[in-house]
């Protein structure tokens, strides 16, 4: 793939690649000779991101940082067609889920996986998972440094690291290069912020401990600025502290950031710069020369000039309703005028989010090599990302997606639902989230009507792990079993924007199913009628309190 | 339970718990649970020959950690055995982590570790087995560690 503007593979990183698909090819010939009991191939193929799920297995592929080439999307279409059902899952992971893969195929599907630089590699299990970015990276206006430069690093340090394979529990670690976090650094066990000192020398804010799941809490500042040829020590000495002092004894207490509760951030603090001194002039300080060599792929696309206002796209501003409400919902500032990112709405009302069929993938790539120098991002909102589309192309680019179904004009507003596969796949579930997030994008399928409710994000999750961030949507629904009712929770007034990260507040008793679409009416409603100038739902919810809404949702009730 | 080695016959010492070690700090084989604090081996690193961490559950990674700063940190050269539950497919991330004796009740495992270093001709982190990471070698063949 000469012509990426990201990282590429070189003979080291498939050497390694190669060789884990002949390892994993081998320990799944010694389960199916029953050479190997479940339980002991299980750890082995869940860090090579095959699942047992409730009907079959599902192979869970990283897309580090959400970065993707129209090749490799293709190629991921490919598998989704020959070794499953012909479609996929985009997760808020910046993972591609395929959901019927048999074991025998799972080998293959990865050597597939291998021949477009790809791998499923850590995308479970209790070790450092896919590393997470803001999807607009190197390309939104509001940057300071592209934060996918840090997450190759992090990707090969952590990949098959032999000290951190085995940790109490699984581990996440998110990157933003900019102030306004679209990685949600804040609720991973590792967040890392770039950001420009008052002498003017980028490094990171990192901070420990945030995460979702039965004990949802935001994590700690551990450093305010820690340089960037330090962030492999700094990581490695966290990840020791961790293995080493965090608990092992319940599954649910296990994560670092119980061990950052339980301790306190200052002594967890103090140990963790004990140990970066020790390490931090070994061998884990990055040379110049290597962040070099990694920025330099990560080089912007030349993108040749463009007018930064087209006359197609005034006319059609004024004259297509359908395109001014896209223009303003799915596209964002680029760094360069003339561009703008533009944002594939996975969320047609009524459908499953961030499900995507194989001739979706394709006709995306196709869109990608046509308009945007052949590259895709995956976002954690379950959407799909054109990093560079000239504002020219817009109306081009419009028409094309409307043809996939995914130019709904509904990105950051109601219709734009998180939610996690639920009781329909997943075998942890207590309740179904497609079907309700499908009946919420239903009900508000008018467009001028979203517009017109403005920013809200709905994140559904079928159960208390919070796959679905419902702990930090503006609205958030839970999932819960009531002797074998699935009932569901709202919380209110979560947030994961920065400065003002917040875990939401239940609003009251748990209702059923057929209630759901009537209460976020409800809450709606009340938001419409309380909301000043310019204010958005969760910004009146904290103005205003839980009280009118919780009033007006169960009076119905 | 059998023993294997990488480098010949597995020491014969008799390991005595941390604890019994304290007061006796004179005897060269001490066995640590994977919660004793392995810096406390620091002033008897060069006395000791055989130093055993255990591996409860092999899903209970903290030994790897301790391993580490042993060889890495406190310079330990002696004899490191794993002992527990440990299984032939953690092999790769043991070698790499320093240890070299391993105690397994698995079928296969003499294979397996005549084969484990072999399994990965590329490594990404700099650890205890003295490997060149990728990231050096891409600097120059005559990067070193
Ligand atoms: C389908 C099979 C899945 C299973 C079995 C599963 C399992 C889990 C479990 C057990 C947790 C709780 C971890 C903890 O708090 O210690 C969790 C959390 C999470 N999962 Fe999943 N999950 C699945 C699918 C997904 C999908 C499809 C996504 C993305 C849409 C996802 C994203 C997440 C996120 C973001 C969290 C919260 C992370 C945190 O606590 O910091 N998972 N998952
Ligand atoms: S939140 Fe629960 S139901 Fe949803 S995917 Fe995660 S584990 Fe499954």
């Amino acid at each position: 793939m000469p012509d990426t503007h990201f990282y590429r593979y070189d003979d080291y990183d498939r050497t390694l690649v190669r060789e884990r698909i002949a390892q994993f090819r081998d320990q799944v010939r010694r389960r199916l000779a029953g050479e190997l009991t479940e339980e002991q191939f299980k750890p082995l193929r869940l860090t090579n991101g095959l699942y047992l799920q409730l009907h079959a297995y599902m192979l869970r592929i990283a897309i580090p940082y959400g970065t993707l080439s129209s090749r490799q999307l293709r190629k991921l279409a490919d598998i989704a067609r020959r070794y499953d059902r012909g479609y996929g899952h985009f997760t808020t992971r910046q993972n591609l889920q395929l959901n019927w893969i048999r074991l025998e195929d799972a080998p293959d599907a990865l050597a597939a996986l291998a021949e477009v630089d790809m791998h499923a590699m850590q995308t479970s299990g209790n070790c450092i998972r896919n590393v997470t970015a803001d999807h607009f990276a190197g390309a939104a206006a509001d940057e300071i440094e592209d934060p996918r430069i840090w997450c190759e690093i992090v990707r090969q340090w952590s990949t098959l690291h032999p000290e951190f394979s085995f940790l109490p529990r699984k581990f996440k670690i998110a990157i933003t290069g900019s102030p306004n976090d679209r990685a949600a650094v804040r609720v991973h066990d590792i967040g890392l912020r770039l950001w420009r000192n008052p002498e003017g020398r980028v490094g990171f804010e990192v901070i420990v401990g945030g995460g979702l799941g039965r004990t949802p809490m935001i994590g700690k500042t551990l450093r305010e600025f820690l340089p960037r040829e330090e962030l492999l020590a700094y990581l490695e000495a966290t990840l020791r502290v961790y293995n080493r002092y965090g608990r092992r004894d319940n599954l649910y207490k296990a994560r670092i950031k119980i061990l950052v509760h339980e301790i306190g951030a200052e002594k967890m603090r103090a140990e963790v710069e004990a140990e970066y001194a020790a390490v931090r002039d070994g061998a884990l300080r990055l040379p110049a020369a290597t962040i070099e060599a990694i920025a330099a792929q990560f080089a912007p696309p030349a993108l040749p000039h463009r007018p930064a206002i087209a006359a197609e796209v005034e006319r059609l501003r004024l004259e297509d309703r359908a395109f001014a409400l896209w223009l303003r919902s799915n596209t964002a500032p680029h760094r360069l005028a003339g561009y703008r990112i533009v944002t594939a709405s996975l969320k047609p009302a009524g459908a499953p989010p961030g499900d995507a069929s194989a001739a979706q993938m394709d006709g995306v790539a196709d869109i990608a090599d046509a308009f945007s120098q052949g590259e895709v991002r995956v976002s954690h909102e379950q959407n799909l990302v054109f990093p560079h589309v000239a504002v020219d192309d817009l109306p081009e680019v419009h028409r094309a997606l409307g043809r996939l179904g995914f130019a709904e004009a509904n990105v950051g507003k109601i219709g734009d639902i998180i939610a996690c596969p639920g009781l329909d796949y997943c075998a942890l579930a207590n309740a179904r989230s497609i079907p309700v997030a499908q009946r919420i994008s239903g009900h508000f399928a008018e467009l001028a009507r979203q517009h017109d409710i403005g920013d809200l994000k709905i994140k559904i999750s079928g159960c208390i792990n919070a796959c679905g961030h419902h702990h930090v949507g503006h609205i958030g629904i839970l999932g819960v079993d009531k002797n074998g009712v699935e009932l569901y929770q709202i919380s209110l007034g979560g947030d994961v924007d920065f400065g003002r990260t917040a875990i939401g507040t239940i609003l009251g008793p748990a209702i059923e199913a057929d209630r759901v679409v009537g209460a976020v009416d409800s809450l709606v409603a009340t938001y419409l009628e309380r909301r000043t100038d310019g204010e958005r739902f969760v910004d009146t919810y904290r103005r205003v309190g839980a009280q009118p809404f919780k009033e007006r949702v169960y009076a119905a009730v | 339970m059998p023993l294997f080695s990488e480098s010949g016959a597995p020491s014969a010492f008799t390991t005595i718990p941390f604890a019994d070690w304290q007061s006796r700090t004179d005897w060269p084989a001490v066995s640590l649970a994977n919660t004793d604090p392995v810096e406390d081996l620091a002033s008897h690193v060069g006395r000791l020959r055989l130093i055993e961490l255990h591996f409860p559950k092999f899903s209970d990674g903290r030994a790897y950690s301790q391993a580490r700063l042993l060889r890495g940190r406190l310079g330990y050269r002696g004899e490191l055995r794993a002992t527990g539950n440990v299984l032939r497919d953690q092999l790769p991330f043991l070698l790499r982590c320093g240890f070299d004796s391993f105690e397994s009740d698995q079928p296969g495992f003499d294979e397996a570790l005549a084969s484990a270093r072999s399994l990965f001709s590329v490594v990404y982190q700099a650890t205890e087995d003295g490997r060149v990471p990728a990231s050096r070698l891409r600097l120059g063949a005559d990067a070193t560690v």
